[in-house]
């Protein structure tokens, strides 16, 4: 069996960070990415878009440069074991005995501690129609441009709200497409909510870009109509056109964005402590300043651990990386605290305008919480909002029990799409907080397997 | 539907998507090589029969499930594609044995 000091699981900036960091101190390292190369979502193949003009700005410069400096890092040459196409499927917590999935095969690797690097994923978003082909995750689009050079033909609409909104506005009408319309969901009062969060000074360059952005997109033809409810998606067969309370228009795709919450589907399954989030409206794992969880053997960087950005990511990665080196006796106390300090620093300027952009981005209550009973909740077993809402008021306290009810989180997702929706809409319909209904709990394996896939482990590790 | 950029991103990988011949660049995945075939599904829900296009494309919402090279069940998000691979929709759930009548409930 293979062992390492320190397997993260992610390739992302966290991860990447957090491996840099970890060799540098002297530890053994194994990476493992589900993706072919590294970046993460947010610097998804940047390594194979170096050229596309319409990424431009941040993800060309910042992302490559991430990129490079992981690569060299690596074995050999680095220290750093490198596994792409791998999936981490189970870990026994109490021996530190984790089973990953590599083309076709499964192997188990003894690791000493383990970083969950796993990022974010886009918030759901259950409007009517979100399940007809052509309504798809703003990051989706994204995606397609950033791996393929892709960009959706005919009239776009982007819908939702969040810096991600405008990025992709912007990259999408450099790459060509259009018309492209924003329907954005923000609140009235949201603006000068968000000014009393304060840190505008502080992350006045996180700021910056972003009113430049604003102005790129309306100098390249973005439509833009603020204040928008009540959405939902309509066609025969596909999306063809979006509604919303006082108007309407036709349509080919619709993106959707609520903003991105932490991918915690490992952390949960692994029953680490986790609570709610009410500023972020999510589920995060309970942390110490070192991204240690409640678990001894298993840290936590990066978005996984609460939504703060790239830049925040690779600090509490290298941080996490510290804190294993001081775990495992290769870093005096001292030493450790002296080396984690200016990442704390860059930690707190990368998070100042986060309070601000939570509280000018928070998610309507619907978005949360579907006002239509035939809104569709959980996309794989197809439960609407109002088979949830009568679960909850035949007895179902939280997601949890709504599997045993109605199989809502038992497709093959495992609740990644529905889980937050399914406890918010348990927790209003009974009048009790979203933490008290409680996040759902996943099993391993956390991505299915085959059985040819499990059969192909070595059989001394089975023994 | 999504079209592809063939000058900033070459398309050199032919894939078969639903026995159609497709170029897409290198390091796409499997359900990038379906909506830029513009396939109305790349799957029927096994509950409804709904049809769904990939939603998230980065592993997380498994509405892209598609049959790959023979085998049911991958998340076509997931997979990159390779020079005459094998993509085609996949139509309720997956059978244990394809080769076998459906099975008869008791």
């Amino acid at each position: 069996m293979r062992d390492y000091d320190l397997a993260v699981t992610g390739a992302g900036p966290a991860g990447m960070a957090a491996a840099m960091e970890a060799a540098s101190l002297g530890l053994s390292v194994l990476v493992l990415d589900e993706q072919p190369a590294p970046g993460g979502q947010v610097f998804r193949a940047v390594e194979a878009a170096g050229c596309d003009p319409a990424l431009a700005g941040e993800f060309l410069d910042a992302g490559a440069a991430l990129a490079r400096d992981f690569r060299a890092a690596l074995h050999p040459g680095g220290e750093v074991e490198y596994s792409p196409r791998s999936t981490l499927w189970h870990v026994d917590i109490a021996t530190g005995v984790i089973s990953v999935l590599r083309e076709g095969a499964s192997e188990e690797i003894r690791v000493s501690r383990l970083l969950l690097a796993t990022g974010a994923q886009e918030r759901p978003v259950p409007i009517p129609g979100w399940t007809l082909p052509g309504a798809m995750g703003a990051g989706a689009a994204q995606i397609l441009l950033k791996t393929a050079g892709a960009v959706p033909q005919g009239p776009l609409v982007i819908a939702g709200q969040g810096p991600l909104t405008w990025l992709l506005a912007v990259q999408l009408l450099r790459a060509g497409a259009g018309p492209v319309t924003l329907l954005e969901t923000g609140g009235k009062g949201a603006l000068w909510d968000a000014f009393r969060a304060g840190g505008l000074w502080t992350g006045r360059r996180l700021l910056t870009k972003g009113l430049a952005l604003v102005r790129e997109a309306k100098r390249r033809g973005l439509k833009v109509v603020r204040g928008v409810r009540e959405l939902r998606a309509e066609g025969e067969g596909r999306v063809q056109r979006v509604r919303w309370a006082g108007g309407e228009m036709a349509c080919d795709t619709l993106l959707l964005h609520e903003g991105v919450i932490p991918s915690t589907h490992v952390s949960r399954a692994l029953g680490l402590e986790h609570r709610w989030d009410e500023a972020q409206r999510c589920w995060r794992p309970v942390l110490d300043e070192w991204g240690a969880t409640s678990h001894g053997l298993v840290a936590v960087a990066g978005d996984g651990g609460g939504i703060g950005g790239w830049e925040a990511a690779t600090a509490t990665g290298r941080i996490a990386a510290i804190d294993a080196a001081r775990r495992l006796g290769r870093l005096p106390e001292a030493e450790a605290e002296r080396r984690a300090a200016p990442h704390r620093a860059r930690l707190a300027a990368a998070l100042a305008l986060r309070p601000f952009l939570d509280r000018l981005y928070a998610p309507a209550p619907e978005v949360l919480v579907p006002r239509d009973d035939a809104t569709i909740v959980c996309r794989c077993e197809e439960i609407t909002a109002g088979q949830v809402r009568e679960a909850a008021r035949l007895g179902a306290t939280g997601p949890n029990q709504a599997k045993a009810y109605l199989r809502a989180g038992m497709g093959p997702c495992q609740g990644r799409m529905c889980g937050t929706t399914v406890a918010a809409l348990i927790a209003a319909e009974r009048g009790i907080p979203i933490g008290e209904a409680g996040a759902l709990r996943p099993r391993a394996p956390f991505k299915p397997l085959t059985v040819g896939e499990l059969a192909a482990l070595p059989l001394e590790t089975v023994a | 539907m999504f079209v592809p950029r063939p000058d900033i991103r070459p398309a050199t990988v032919e894939v078969f998507v639903e026995g159609r011949p497709v170029l897409v660049p290198e390091g796409a995945s499997a359900a990038a090589a379906v909506l830029l075939a513009g396939l109305p599904a790349i799957r029927e829900t096994p509950v409804k029969g709904a049809p769904r296009l990939p939603y998230c494309m980065m592993g997380i919402c498994f509405d892209c499930l598609a049959e790959i090279d023979g085998v049911a069940n991958r998340q076509a998000c997931m997979v990159t594609v390779a020079p005459g691979m094998r993509i085609a929709a996949q139509r309720g759930a997956r059978r244990a044995r394809p080769d076998a009548a459906p099975e008869i409930a008791a």
